[in-house]
């Protein structure tokens, strides 16, 4: 298949991607092709550049890009504000969820919900709609909903900020959601509730990016496939045996300078 | 648009209320002697006490100086450059709004308060003071089936001097600071209120002030009482075009509740607080004190402070009743080159008495933010409670926060709490945001609307609404 055809089907394409935060270079080279409905998993040592990949998806304005291109939907994403990137579908679960001190969980989240509908020229949801819109999800999440009351994510346990960003993702369907480090600062059980979460908005179109350090959460979040980043680059691709094959053998054999070599086996 | 384009667009929009009335004035020409006094009695027709009284602060201010101790820069007064009377033509007494200028009532339209509208709509009375003299008063022949007095100041000298003699500076002196005896002397007009025993004002009253003239100080008056068991609840909001030169405001208001009454005050402030370079603006030094006279009594100040290039006020209660209870609630905003130093003092002197200061200073561009507040508690103020919070927000890194806690305990039985928080709105906080499709200035918005939250909650509903937006507005351009 040639490139050109395989982009019709594509919904992120990621080539050849350079960039930096405060002039360090962190990605350098970097290319990804999504298709509608999968779920990627990109592991790989503290440093790799996982988080920053995740960021300048998301458009985080500290990350520069240097040179490549993301192409999401048809669309150039680097082109993108942060805000129109979310209007047009694009996710980020983030690993330290942000509190809003004095504003409401359900009024940031209407808020956030009626921003993406007047963007797609929808029209908005008033607050009797938005309540039974949220109530709905946050069964789906196991969230309990006092926690819509709350100011956002403001003196929130670990696991009820990352179970609010679930919601929140749930609420928003994005097309292409990314979660950074998603099981970080979670106990097995919080982690089975979120990933649960994030199961049961799996389906249809809606692709994953799941980023993370260990093993453990695709054991619950099951991948289509797995890449291995190092060094600013996916070094290494597989199916979700792969994710295995690292939690036996951890990343120390990145440094040996088999990476290359163990791409080109498994390609 | 880049983020950094669309801030730029936003901060070049223009102080919203900026526009000059074309109307002709009647003023007396720069300078303040004692025959500036005379005249403005004279074509005011006020009796000789009031006289007398301006007087003794006229010569009371003469020997004082213009103060220096708030954080604040400004340039030097000329106290003689001033003009201390400017009054819209014609400067007859109005019956009714129909005989109002129409482009004084066009005026209040565009600033959004209809008095025609306000006539026959809506809950609120409005006395609306125009530079130096009130045009319009609504809904008085309404209240006074219920024996509340309101009108403006003038017009309570003329019909109810009694009561003016009894409580014009009963609770500001005109000896009490270098604004206040200068306000005693020359104040042109105002809001005089007075709520009889046991009524309860069923309407928001409202005074809305407006400096059009150029090269004229502002020195209104408004005094408020609240007799035995009575409860009101009063705003007041403030606009001026723009002009280069530095406009003084110096008001004062005094609040006497009586035994078991309440005042409720809540202040909108949106003076201009000139351009993005420091030029112009007002400076809004304003004497505000309660004095919870009576038993049970509660004074409870909310003020919302938006505008001015300086902000320098201290709305106070004096504890004095037993068991009476005071109220700070505030929210100042500093843009630009703008700065504010208030706060509030409670003084408590009766027993049980209690106080609740809630201070919310938000600081962006180069704008200086100070809370300076005091706590007094005196000897005989038996189990005096007092909690203060002041909390400060950052919006970039070229300006400042500052924060004066005072506190003066003379009783042993006091319980006094203080907790001060300082934080800086984060790149992150807008991040998250927008990657939830919120642009950056609903995200700003939205975040110091969130920290603002407990002083807004105060305020009455309509103006709690106008509050955040203009807060909204004061911020536009602020990040960045």
């Amino acid at each position: 298949m040639s490139a050109h055809e395989n982009e019709e089907k594509m919904i992120l394409d990621v080539n050849n991607l350079h960039a930096s935060v405060e002039g360090s270079p962190i990605l350098k080279g970097l290319n990804l092709s999504v298709k509608p409905g999968e779920v990627h998993a990109i592991m790989g040592p503290n440093g790799s550049g996982k988080s920053t990949f995740a960021n300048v998806l998301a458009g985080r304005e500290d990350y520069t890009v240097d040179s490549g291109s993301v192409s999401y939907s048809g669309l150039d994403l680097l082109d993108l504000d942060p805000e129109e990137r979310a209007c047009e579908g694009i996710f980020l679960a983030f690993q330290y969820p942000v509190s809003i001190p004095g504003i409401s969980n359900a009024y940031f989240l209407r808020s956030a919900l009626n921003a993406v509908r007047r963007y797609r020229e929808e029209s908005e949801v008033d607050a009797v709609d938005f309540l039974q819109l949220v109530r709905e999800k946050m069964k789906l999440v196991g969230m309990d909903e006092k926690l819509l009351q709350r100011s956002v994510n403001d003196g929130f346990s670990g696991g009820e900020k990352k179970r609010n960003e679930i919601l929140q993702m749930a609420v928003l369907d994005p097309k292409l959601a990314i979660l950074d480090e998603t099981d970080s600062g979670l106990d097995i059980d919080a982690l089975r509730i979120v990933a649960e979460g994030v199961n049961a908005l799996r389906g249809g179109d809606r692709a994953f990016i799941v980023v993370t350090h260990y093993q453990r959460l695709l054991d619950y979040i099951v991948p289509d496939h797995v890449h291995v980043l190092s060094e600013g680059q996916i070094v290494r691709s597989g199916d979700k045996t792969l994710a295995h094959e690292l939690e036996r053998e951890g990343y120390s054999w990145l440094e040996s300078g088999h990476a290359r070599e163990k791409t080109q086996e498994a390609s | 648009m880049s983020e950094a384009e669309e801030l730029q667009k936003l901060a070049d929009k223009e102080y919203e209320f900026g526009f000059v009335t074309d109307v002709e004035s009647d003023s007396l020409p720069p300078g303040l002697d004692e025959d500036t006094i005379r005249e403005i009695v004279r074509r005011k027709g006020e009796p000789d006490w009031l006289l007398e009284y301006r007087l003794k602060a006229f010569r009371h201010w003469q020997t004082m100086e213009d103060p220096a101790w708030a954080k604040v820069n400004k340039n030097v007064v000329n106290y003689q450059d001033l003009i201390y009377y400017s009054a819209p033509k014609p400067k007859k007494q109005l019956e009714s709004l129909d005989e109002v200028d129409p482009e004084l009532l066009e005026t209040f339209e565009k600033l959004g308060i209809s008095l025609e509208e306000q006539k026959r709509l809506s809950n609120v009375a409005v006395d609306a003071v125009f530079d130096s003299v009130s045009v319009a008063t609504t809904f008085s022949d309404k209240l006074a089936e219920l024996g509340i007095i309101f009108c403006s100041f003038s017009e309570a000298v003329k019909e109810h001097p009694e009561l003016i003699r009894k409580y014009l500076g009963s609770v500001v002196p005109y000896t009490d600071n270098f604004y206040s005896a200068l306000n005693s002397a020359v104040f042109s007009d105002g809001s005089f209120c007075y709520i009889p025993k046991g009524v309860a004002c069923p309407m928001e009253l409202s005074t809305y002030f407006r400096i059009n003239a150029a090269g004229t100080g502002q020195f209104e008056r408004t005094l408020i009482v609240a007799d035995e068991g009575s409860t009101v609840s009063y705003l007041e909001g403030c606009t001026a075009p723009m002009r280069d030169e530095n406009q003084l405001h110096a008001a004062v208001v005094e609040l006497v509740a009586l035994e078991e009454a309440t005042i409720k005050y809540s202040t909108v402030q949106n003076w201009y607080p000139g351009d993005a370079d420091g030029v112009g603006g007002i400076y809004n030094f304003v004497t505000k004190r309660g004095l919870c006279k009576g038993d049970r009594s509660k004074i409870s100040w909310t003020q919302v402070e938006t505008g001015s290039a300086i902000t320098w006020k201290y709305p106070s209660c004096i504890l004095q009743g037993d068991d009476s209870i005071g109220e700070f609630y505030s929210v100042a905003l500093t843009n630009n080159f703008q700065q504010a130093d208030t706060g509030t003092k409670m003084v408590h002197l009766g027993k049980r008495t209690k106080s609740t200061i809630i201070s919310k200073g938000i600081s962006a561009g180069k704008g200086q933010n100070t809370y300076r507040g005091l706590v007094d508690i005196k000897k005989g103020a038996e189990d005096a409670r007092n909690f203060s919070q002041c909390d400060s927000m950052l919006l970039g890194d070229r300006c400042g926060a500052h924060t004066f806690p005072y506190v003066e305990v003379r009783n042993p039985s006091a319980k006094v709490e203080h907790e001060a928080t300082t934080s800086k709105i984060g790149e992150d906080q807008i991040f998250y945001c927008n990657q939830r499709g919120i642009s950056t200035e609903d995200a700003v918005s939205m975040i110091v609307n969130g920290f603002c939250k407990e002083v807004f909650s105060e305020l009455p509903m309509e103006f709690a609404v106008e509050a955040q937006k203009l807060l909204a507005v004061s911020l536009e351009g602020s990040v960045g």
